[in-house]
């Protein structure tokens, strides 16, 4: 019986997943890439327009979500850097699972630094 | 309504098929200074200082926007990031539309959305005026204010 396929580059697997999370990490930036140019116009109208509206970047909520932001455009990043090394690197394809991995785990090292850091100042003295 | 898939290597004589390729091209090239850009931008902004975001207010941009680094550094993340987000909202688009008229709507609103914010976000950088706050001199005390 003939063996069901290990998956490709896109289809099924981790290939897959990493090219879900690349969209998905991809739309979430770029409506907060909207909000935030909006809001740093705001510097052209008053500083008390500008800041009131800042101030909502420093509540409990919205903090802990820029740590969602921040996984979002860490992960974008390092698995953009993965896609070009598929795209140029001749060995791409073949260890690109294996460069998935090693972005999971920049992502994390990276996300352990900033989520103390960030808590910190969300929730810190 | 029936979608035509093209061989893959047919000759791409399709009005366009350049465009294509050099928008392939702008994703990979954007992406790669958008990375350094960005991580500097969250260093900066909300990691080194030690306040972190609570420290991000009118005063914090007048003081960096005093810097024509600055203001560069943050024209070009409004300019690549934009139009890398832009293009790649096109691709979903293109991917996930069916209807020929919904594609060219959104398209269209994603582009006219893409061209306003970076003409309002380079006016802004460009024409900003610190003295528009009263207490500039509180955290600027050399700028000399007109009027």
């Amino acid at each position: 019986m003939a063996k069901l396929p290990a998956g490709t580059l896109y289809r099924g697997k981790l290939g897959m997943w990493s090219w879900v999370l690349h969209r998905i990490t991809g739309v979430g930036i770029y409506f907060f890439l909207l909000v935030h140019i909006l809001d740093t116009a705001l510097v052209r109208v008053s500083a008390e327009a500008y800041n009131s509206v800042v101030a909502s970047y420093k509540t409990d909520i919205i903090g802990v979500a820029e740590i969602g932001l921040v996984g979002a455009i860490l992960f974008h990043g390092f698995n953009g850097i993965r896609i070009m090394l598929i795209d140029f690197w001749r060995k791409g394809a073949k260890y690109q699972n294996v460069m998935f991995w090693i972005v999971l785990v920049i992502w994390a090292v990276l996300m352990a630094g900033f989520i103390p850091r960030q808590l910190m100042h969300i929730f810190g003295a | 309504m029936a979608v035509i898939i093209e061989q893959p290597d047919a000759p791409r004589s399709r009005k366009g098929a350049q465009w294509e390729k050099r928008a392939w091209i702008f994703m990979r090239i954007s992406g790669v200074f958008l990375i350094f850009l960005i991580i500097g931008h969250l260093l900066v902004n909300l990691v080194l200082p030690e306040r972190g975001v609570k420290a991000i207010d009118f005063a914090f941009v007048a003081g960096k926007w005093a810097s024509p680094f600055w203001q560069v550094y943050d024209g070009l993340i409004l300019w690549l990031a934009l139009i890398h987000g832009t293009n790649g909202m096109r691709t979903l688009v293109n991917d996930y539309t069916e209807r020929v008229w919904l594609r060219k709507a959104l398209n269209t609103t994603l582009w006219v959305t893409a061209g306003l914010l970076i003409l309002l976000g380079t006016l802004v950088i460009t024409t900003f005026d610190p003295c528009i706050d009263p207490n500039v001199h509180t955290y600027l005390p050399d700028l000399v204010c007109k009027g």
